[in-house]
């Protein structure tokens, strides 16, 4: 167990220390995320539709998208110089490599969905009140999810032919789900609900995390035989 | 002629005997659901289309689960043949969903003055389709046989991991945005006449869906000896 | 290991360094089976065409990962020995991108002897590499086969590698040409290759 961990910490951290040497990913998954923000204020009929109904769908719908691109460079960093394969050389097993590119990933969309928040909530006039622990809260489990199969994705189209097509077109059904749930529980927060009253939706957001963490872990191993 | 180009052409041709049958049965349905089944009452003539709308979700339905137990299957054996059955299901389940997302529409406009429903059936046929479109994309985008095979039974397992998740969200949704009251003669209240047609056109739809998967398996087969794959 | 391009050589050394499966057969190593288990890839060691760096960290941070990758204590401590080896101990600071190919080579080769595996696999070590880089590298190999580590190196020109070598394989297409220790000279080896090659 140990070595599994010590395997995927280090890979973890060194996906990150690439990240932060050149910034350019996560500036970029930055950028976008604003840009779509600022798109769907000016696809807004403003007197037709109100920015709180609006509110939950765009914020969401911006996570999902800016998650997506962000994923797309966790597996193009290691065709340089066929770096996978000194990856799949090393003494750590396929689960643990796993491992730790979802957890980069995880801190890598965390980050991105952290800065997207504030310019949502200046954007669009939110009042969050009581709701950041709510949201915050549905927005790590959702994110969970959909990050761990996304890297299972990443790691399969980074060789195709159009992988910036493929990986959307692989992973967008498996985020209808928690973007779904993400919405709701995100339209009752800003509604004022109390955070008891989204239990229901954490709750299958968190089952979903369980069955696809573990479906991953136990199936990307299979992707990087030869 | 080897003894495997044979075997490949006999599964062509009980494809094909199969799968004539299943379209027999399908105008027997025909037949049947326009003579001997009686007309609804509320929505008239296009309320038939029914018979074959419900059957085309199911048998995309069941392709579905054949594709990622087939995927299943494969990871374990590595059996190439098993790789061949998935892609075939999929593309027997991508026509069937396609069939199911045409005769929604048919059967909607005239009957609730709308082409598209956000109804239960209808959106998670849709999410079928989409994962059947992926899953084939990514056949298309990957050269190695062998690492097509395996990450498009990656792709395969996990879908069939999704379903469980769209039936839910999709039922959450439904209850959430409730339908506008139309009527379903979906639920067990129909009269045994149009059981007995739904029933009879389940069962076809299901040979039907046994004789494309023989067929495609049996053409892929075939293919493969032809020399357009070199792997074993 | 010598032969023409296509013969399958870089594909062996994949199969031995665990990271092809073989269609049949099994690779002993020591005359223990290679088992398909992250353990036994300790004993390996693999230099390829591709150095396995990543350009935008420096070389000390791609060794020290290599380090935690191979549960090498001191992971610092470790890149740097294994920089000085191969006499870049002052550029380990700088990033990988901004080294020769000759540096990046001798990098690589830090990065694959750095956990001491009993086995050293090298594919064509000495490609791209100017005059003098060659001779350091084959001075490197050299003393790395004095102290006793099996080396395996694939190379399509017998020139560079025929001195380092005590024992000379020669495939064709897939199949063993001629295979044992060297005994002849170098120009009687290249009269045999070039009658295998027309025969």
């Amino acid at each position: 167990m140990g070595e599994f961990l010590r395997g995927a910490l280090a890979v973890a951290a060194k996906d990150i220390r690439v990240e932060h040497r050149s910034k350019t990913g996560l500036v970029s998954a930055i950028a976008f995320a604003a840009l779509v923000l600022v798109i769907f204020n000016f696809a807004r009929d403003a007197a037709a539709v109100s920015r709180e109904v609006l509110a939950p769908s765009v914020l969401w719908i911006t996570f999902a998208f800016s998650g997506v691109i962000a994923l797309n460079r966790s597996f193009a960093l290691e065709r340089e110089n066929a770096a996978l394969d000194g990856l799949l050389l090393a003494p750590v097993s396929r689960s643990a490599l796993f491992l730790g590119k979802y957890l980069a990933n995880l801190a890598f969309v965390f980050t991105v969905e952290a800065v997207t928040l504030p310019l949502f909530v200046l954007f669009f006039g939110v009042d969050l009140g009581g709701a950041l622990i709510g949201i915050g809260a549905t927005a790590v489990l959702a994110t969970t999810g959909f990050v761990a199969v996304g890297t299972v994705f990443a790691a399969m189209t980074v060789r195709t032919r159009f992988a910036e097509l493929m990986m959307p077109l692989l992973v967008l059904p498996f985020m209808l789900p928690p973007v779904m749930w993400g919405v709701q529980a995100t339209a009752r927060l800003l509604a004022g609900r109390p955070l008891g009253e989204i239990g229901g939706w954490l709750r299958i957001l968190g089952l979903y995390d369980l069955v696809f963490v573990t479906v991953c872990l136990l199936l990307f191993p299979a992707l990087m035989d030869e | 002629m080897t003894s495997e180009t044979v075997g490949g052409h006999k599964v062509i041709r009980r494809g094909l005997v199969v799968t004539g049958l299943g379209l027999l049965g399908l105008a027997l349905v025909y037949v049947l659901a326009l003579q001997f089944t009686p007309v609804e009452r509320l929505q008239g003539l296009p309320q038939k289309i029914f018979y074959v709308h419900v059957p085309a979700a199911w048998s995309a339905l069941l392709a579905f689960s054949l594709v990622g137990i087939a995927s299943i299957l494969y990871l374990w054996l590595r059996d190439p043949r098993l790789d061949l059955f998935a892609e075939s299901a999929a593309e027997a389940g991508l026509v069937f969903s396609l069939v199911m997302l045409t005769t929604g529409p048919l059967w909607g406009k005239p009957v609730w003055g709308t082409w598209w429903t956000w109804d239960a059936r209808l959106t998670f046929t849709l999410i079928l389709f989409f994962l059947f479109l992926g899953y084939r994309a990514l056949r298309g985008a990957v050269s190695d046989p062998g690492e097509r095979a395996r990450f498009a039974a990656v792709v395969g397992i996990m879908g069939l991991v999704l379903v469980p998740f769209v039936h839910l969200t999709v039922y959450l949704f439904r209850t959430l945005h409730p339908q506008p009251i139309v009527l379903k003669p979906s639920e067990p209240s129909l009269p045994w006449e149009m059981l007995r047609t739904l029933f009879a056109s389940l069962a076809v739809h299901t040979i039907l869906l046994t004789g494309f998967v023989m067929t495609r398996y049996g053409l892929g087969k075939r293919a493969q000896l032809a020399g357009g794959d070199d792997a074993g | 290991m010598v032969g023409p391009n296509g013969a399958g050589k870089s594909t062996l050394l994949r199969v031995v360094a665990g990271l092809a499966r073989p269609s049949a057969g099994t690779v002993l190593i020591g005359g223990v089976p290679l088992v398909r288990d992250p353990g036994a890839r300790r004993s390996i060691g693999l230099l390829s065409h591709q150095s396995h760096l990543y350009s935008d960290l420096t070389a000390i941070e791609n060794l020290a990962f290599t380090a935690r990758l191979y549960g090498i204590p001191d992971p610092p401590a470790a890149a740097r020995a294994g920089l000085r080896a191969v006499g870049l101990a002052e550029r380990g600071d700088e990033p990988v991108r901004r080294l020769s190919r000759g540096m990046i080579q001798r990098v690589a080769i830090a990065r694959s002897l750095l956990h001491s595996p009993r086995l050293l696999l090298l594919d064509e070590p000495f490609t791209g590499l100017d005059p003098r880089s060659s001779e350091q590298v084959a001075g490197l190999l050299g003393r790395e086969r004095e102290q006793g580590r099996a080396l395996v190196l694939v190379s399509h020109d017998v020139h560079e590698s025929w001195d380092l070598a005590t024992h000379v394989h020669l495939l064709v297409r897939g199949i063993w040409a001629s295979s044992g220790s060297r005994e002849e000279t170098l120009d009687q080896f290249l009269r045999r290759y070039r009658e295998v090659l027309h025969g």
